[in-house]
C-alpha cells in the first residue's frame, strides 16, 4: 500500500492550527524547535509560515535515547542548535512522526537541559498508532493507522515526501 | 601489535581505546565528528547528557597526572558516569597486592570501565588482555608507546582550525624521544592523511628508525618550522632522562625553544600547540604561549569533548554486544 499524501496542505492547516492553539492559550511570541532531521524540515516551513520572531532551533536527541544501553551511540549525531535562552517561553515542538513517543520524551529532557520553558506545546506532521508513552500531540497533520510490519517514513528536505513502507 | 586488533570487535567497532597505530580513517573521523557534538554540551546551561548515566568508570592512573586525569573525570561526569580516581602509585599496590588483583578488586566493584596511564609500555594492552569482557578499557598514556586521547584533541584542534589534513604541513618539535604524545600523533596525522609530517628536535632525541613512520627529519628550527601550517611543542621529559642527552635547559631553549622569531619561518596563520604541561622557557617563550598562534587552552577543552566521545563510543559497542550475546 503505497498512499500519496500532500505534506503542503497538511503544513499549511497545521499553521493555521498552530496560530489558533497559541491565540486561544495566550501563548505570545512562541519559540519553535524542530527533532532532527524530519521534524526540523518540517518545522522550518512552519516557522516560515508564521514568521516567527527568533531563529528556529534545532534538537538532536541522540544523547538523550533511552536505547543507548541496547544499541550504542546513534551514528547520525549532530549538534543541537539552541542559541535562545529557553526560561518562561513558550515552546513549540515539532517532529515529523509520532509513534512510540520515545523522542519526544527524550526531546523534553533535553530541552529542560537548557532551560525551564513555561509551556511546551507538541506539534506533529503524522501521528501514527503505536504509543508505549502517555504522550499526545496538540497539532496534527494527520492520524494513519498502520498495520503491523508497516512504518511512516519522510524524505527531504527537497521535495518533502511521506511514504507508508513495509519494514523488513 | 601483531594480527588481531584487540581494541576492535568483531564487526570492527571500537570496544577499547588503547592506540592509534590499527585504526582507520574512517574510524577516526566518527571520533572527531562525535567530539564536535559533545563539544556543545559545554556550551550549555546544564553540561550533562544521561548517556552513561549508572556506568561506572574508575581511572587507574600508576602515574601522577592533572590534566589528563581531571579531564577524563569530567568528560565522565558530563556523561553522567559515576567516576572513581584511583592513584595506583599510593594505593595498595604500594601495600604490595599485585596488578590482577587490583583489577579483579575493581571488577566486583561493578565497574564497566577502565582509563590506563602506566610508566611502562604496553601496560594497557596488557590490563585489556586480563579484563573481563564486559569491561573496555581506555589508554591514557603507556611509557614511551602512545597517547592516544591526546592525539584525538589535537587532531580536533587542527581540523577546528584547518579543516583538510590532506593540505597540512605539522612540525612536532622536541623530545621525540620520550613522547607516547608524538608517536600516537605521527600514527594520527597519518592515517588523516597529512600531507606532511617533520620531526624536528636533537639526534639524541629523536628515536631510531622513526623515519620508518613517514616523516622528515630536521635538526635546526628555522628549516623545519619553514612554512608549516601546526606546529606541535613538546614537553622536555626531563624525569625519563637517563644519562646525558641535553647539554643544559638554555642550550636547548636557545636552539629548540620556540620564540616568536623562529616562529616567523612557518606560515603567517600557522597555530602552535602543546600538550601541556608547559616549560615556559626550556620548550616555549612566554611571548608565543600566550600569543596569538597558541591555541594551547583550546587543546584542553577540546580534551573534554573527545574524551566524552571516546568514552560513550567503547561504552556504547559493549552494550551492544552484550545485548547480543542474551539475544542468542
Amino acid at each position: 500500500m503505497t498512499e500519496k499524501i500532500d505534506i503542503n496542505v497538511l503544513i499549511e492547516n497545521m499553521a493555521e492550527n498552530i496560530s489558533s492553539h497559541c491565540g486561544t492559550q495566550g501563548y505570545k511570541n512562541p519559540l519553535m524547535i524542530g527533532i532532527q532531521r524530519g521534524g526540523v524540515w518540517i518545522a522550518a516551513r512552519l516557522h516560515q509560515k508564521l514568521k516567527l520572531a527568533d531563529p528556529l532551533g534545532e534538537l538532536n536527541i541522540a544523547f538523550y535515547r533511552d536505547d543507548f544501553s541496547k544499541i550504542g551511540i546513534h551514528p547520525e549525531v549532530k549538534p543541537s542548535k539552541l542559541s535562545i535562552n529557553l526560561d518562561d517561553r513558550h515552546i513549540i515542538l515539532v517532529d515529523d512522526v509520532l509513534h512510540t513517543g520515545r523522542t519526544i520524551r527524550a526531546a523534553m529532557n533535553e530541552i529542560f537541559d537548557y532551560g525551564r520553558p513555561a509551556s511546551i506545546s507538541l506539534a506533529i506532521l503524522v501521528e501514527r498508532s503505536g504509543r508505549e508513552l502517555p504522550i499526545h500531540p496538540d497539532i496534527i497533520g494527520k492520524t494513519i493507522t498502520l498495520k503491523e510490519g508497516e512504518h511512516a517514513k519522510l524524505s527531504g528536505p527537497e521535495p518533502l515526501a511521506l511514504e507508508i513502507m513495509k519494514s523488513g | 601489535m601483531t594480527g588481531k586488533n584487540i581494541q576492535l570487535d568483531k564487526n570492527g567497532n571500537l570496544k577499547h581505546f588503547l592506540s592509534i597505530e590499527g585504526l582507520s580513517q574512517p574510524l577516526l573521523h566518527t571520533i572527531l565528528n562525535y567530539a564536535e557534538s559533545f563539544a556543545t554540551v559545554d556550551k550549555r546551561p546544564v553540561k550533562k547528557v544521561p548517556l552513561l548515566r549508572g556506568k561506572t568508570i574508575a581511572n587507574l592512573f600508576f602515574e601522577p597526572s592533572t590534566r589528563t586525569r581531571t579531564t577524563f573525570e569530567l568528560a565522565a561526569k558530563r556523561l553522567s558516569a559515576d567516576i572513581l580516581n584511583l592513584n595506583i602509585s599510593t594505593s595498595a599496590t604500594s601495600k604490595g597486592e599485585i596488578l590482577s588483583d587490583t583489577l579483579r578488586t575493581l571488577e566486583a566493584m561493578h565497574c564497566d570501565m577502565f582509563v590506563v596511564r602506566h610508566a611502562n609500555s604496553g601496560a594497557a594492552h596488557y590490563i585489556t588482555s586480563q579484563v573481563a569482557p564486559h569491561i573496555s578499557v581506555i589508554n591514557a598514556g603507556d611509557g614511551r608507546h602512545e597517547h592516544p586521547t591526546q592525539a584525538m584533541l589535537d587532531m580536533f584542534t587542527i581540523k577546528q582550525h584547518k579543516k583538510d589534513f590532506t593540505k597540512l604541513s605539522v612540525a612536532i618539535v622536541g623530545d621525540i624521544l620520550h613522547s607516547r604524545v608524538a608517536r600516537s600523533e605521527i600514527h594520527a596525522l597519518n592515517v588523516l592523511g597529512t600531507n606532511e609530517v617533520r620531526i624536528i628536535g636533537p639526534h639524541t632525541l629523536i628515536p631510531k628508525e622513526i623515519e620508518k613512520l613517514g616523516v622528515h627529519i630536521y635538526h635546526d628550527m628555522n628549516s623545519g618550522l619553514k612554512d608549516v601550517d601546526v606546529v606541535v611543542m613538546l614537553r622536555l621529559q626531563r624525569e625519563r632522562m637517563r644519562g646525558a642527552l641535553l647539554p643544559s635547559e638554555d642550550e636547548y631553549f636557545k636552539r629548540y625553544g620556540l620564540t616568536n622569531q623562529k616562529l616567523k619561518h612557518a606560515k603567517k596563520d600557522a597555530i602552535v600547540m602543546h600538550p601541556g604541561p608547559i616549560n615556559r622557557g626550556v620548550e616555549i617563550d612566554s611571548d608565543v604561549a600566550d600569543g596569538k598562534h597558541s591555541v594551547i587552552l583550546q587543546q584542553v577543552s577540546h580534551g573534554i569533548a573527545i574524551r566524552m566521545a571516546i568514552m560513550a563510543m567503547v561504552m556504547g559497542q559493549i552494550n551492544r554486544d552484550e545485548n547480543k550475546e542474551k539475544k542468542k
